[in-house]
């Protein structure tokens, strides 16, 4: 395994390592957002609690979960010691750089851009995902009408085992669930927290603008016939939609407060 | 055409190094930006002052010798030409310029705006060629290579390692330089047996320099005085990829 340790400590293999991390994390987010768009259903959150339920305690998901964490954080931590490490190959600086003529700001700026980034997958998982697992969340009980399929919403006050159960009763399905509607909701009242993730979501598709095609030439992959394609994907999908419509969650919430 | 320089000055590879500024009345817009600083050192001399070194060769754009970062651009504003091939009448009357040595820790300055680029001979001695039996030379019909394969071969080969991408690059890396002389050899059949050995021994002596890593902004491309293309860097990390994996 020689050559593995000489590989991965060559320039390339310590640029694959960020390719290759990148773009599970790419994988991520389209999964994450899928997910999340349950929030505009109007349903008073019963899908997005359910989804909540199942992400949180399916085990092949849960393995997947801590895999994933690990990969931000090797993403993250790996990103800013290469930073660092390139600083080192410029030890002078030169006095005046005219960077916006030969390439593209995004490109030059991926450590801030992923910096930004970072403070908020800190600060976003304190408030959903810590908050979900170790902190206070209201329960609540949802009736389902068998009949006309119409859902209300009943804070629920006793106690019930684990974070969903559900039963049928006098042509309703009731549903009790750990409310993380709730949080979201309780969230982005707060119009600094909305601008926050706005911006962070800015950062993202200018990270990603770069960053998916960067892992594609970085693997090698560089091909005349589906250089364009990768590049489209890169902008229209990872740089715009992904982000645009993350950004519409919290203004949703924001705007249209239940 | 009067122009204001803020040159880099330094006295060797140890010292510090600092600006200085000249003034110069009567430059011509038809002259080079070499012979705009032969005109200065002469006036320099003249003034009893030592005069700045540069490097400089064949003045017509092919040696790769003129290296200079101008305006915050390695061979200043103009697009695929080399600092020797770039003329005043890119410039402005009163303009002030500003021009720096090539900055990398690979590339020390050895005086002024003159760098020591070994480096990227060392890299060459690692790999960057292709050992043959000199015998009689084969007849050419006996190797057939297509026309676009002979073609990218040839655009990669234009290389004149003068170091614009390294210069250029934020992470000072040589990535394009080294992939433009792998790729050059590698695509060509007579290349193709040493390839894996050459991909390695290549990057590795790029990173024993003390070259930065590849962060794919383009910067090297587009700066580059024979239009280098970035699918050469895709090239060489797959040949590196591939030759650590699959190679013996």
């Amino acid at each position: 395994m020689n050559w593995l340790s000489s590989f991965l400590k060559s320039s390339i293999g310590k640029k694959l390592l960020m390719a290759l991390t990148g773009l599970f994390l790419c994988t991520f987010l389209v999964v994450h957002l899928t997910g999340n768009l349950q929030l505009f259903k109007n349903d008073s959150g019963l899908a997005f609690n359910e989804y909540a339920v199942f992400m949180t305690t399916n085990p092949l998901i849960k393995f997947t979960s801590y895999g994933l964490y690990a990969t931000i954080l090797f993403h993250a931590f790996w990103g800013i010691y290469l930073v660092y490490d390139n600083k080192k190959a410029r030890p002078v600086a030169y006095a005046q750089v005219d960077g916006k003529a030969n390439s593209g700001w995004a490109s030059r700026n991926m450590g801030l851009l992923g910096t930004i980034i970072l403070v908020f997958i800190v600060l976003h998982m304190t408030g959903f995902w810590a908050k979900y697992k170790f902190g206070e969340v209201p329960y609540t009980d949802y009736h389902v009408n068998l009949t006309d399929g119409e859902i209300t919403a009943y804070p629920y006050d006793g106690n019930i085992n684990g974070k969903i159960e559900k039963f049928t009763e006098q042509g309703f399905e009731r549903v009790i669930v750990k409310d993380l509607y709730a949080v979201v909701n309780d969230a982005f009242k707060n119009p600094y927290v909305v601008i926050f993730y706005v911006i962070a979501m800015l950062a993202l598709a200018f990270h990603l603008i770069h960053g998916f095609k960067s892992a594609f030439q970085t693997l090698g992959l560089n091909h005349k016939k589906y250089n364009q394609l990768i590049k489209n994907i890169g902008i229209g999908v990872f740089g715009i939609i992904v982000p645009i419509l993350f950004a519409a969650m919290p203004i949703y919430f924001l705007l249209f407060n239940h | 055409m009067k122009i204001t320089l803020k040159v880099w000055r330094q006295k060797n590879t140890k010292s510090k190094g600092q600006f200085e500024t000249y003034k110069l009345d009567h430059v011509s817009e038809d002259m080079s930006f070499l012979e705009m600083f032969d005109v200065l050192n002469e006036q320099l001399i003249n003034e009893g002052k030592e005069p700045v070194v540069f490097d400089h060769d064949c003045r017509e754009g092919i040696c790769g010798s003129c290296s200079m970062y101008i305006n915050g651009r390695p061979h200043g504003p103009k697009n695929a030409v080399t600092t020797c091939q770039l003329h005043m009448r890119s410039f402005k009357d009163g303009d002030i310029i500003v021009v720096e040595p090539w900055r990398a820790a690979a590339f020390p300055v050895l005086k002024d705006l003159s760098v020591d680029r070994s480096s990227f001979d060392r890299i060459m001695s690692a790999g960057g060629f292709v050992s043959v039996n000199t015998g009689n030379a084969q007849d050419a019909n006996s190797l057939p290579i297509g026309k676009d394969i002979a073609d990218e071969a040839f655009m990669s080969a234009a290389c004149i390692g003068c170091g614009a991408c390294v210069a250029a690059c934020k992470n000072a890396s040589a990535m394009l330089f080294v992939s433009a002389k792998v790729s050059q050899l590698s695509l060509l059949p007579q290349g193709q047996p040493e390839a894996k050995k050459r991909a390695i021994a290549m990057v590795n002596q790029m990173d024993a320099e003390g070259f930065g890593s590849c962060t794919n902004t383009g910067a090297c491309s587009a700066e580059c005085p024979k239009e280098i293309s970035l699918s050469n860097i895709a090239r060489l990390n797959r040949e590196y990829l591939s030759a650590s994996v699959a190679g013996e």
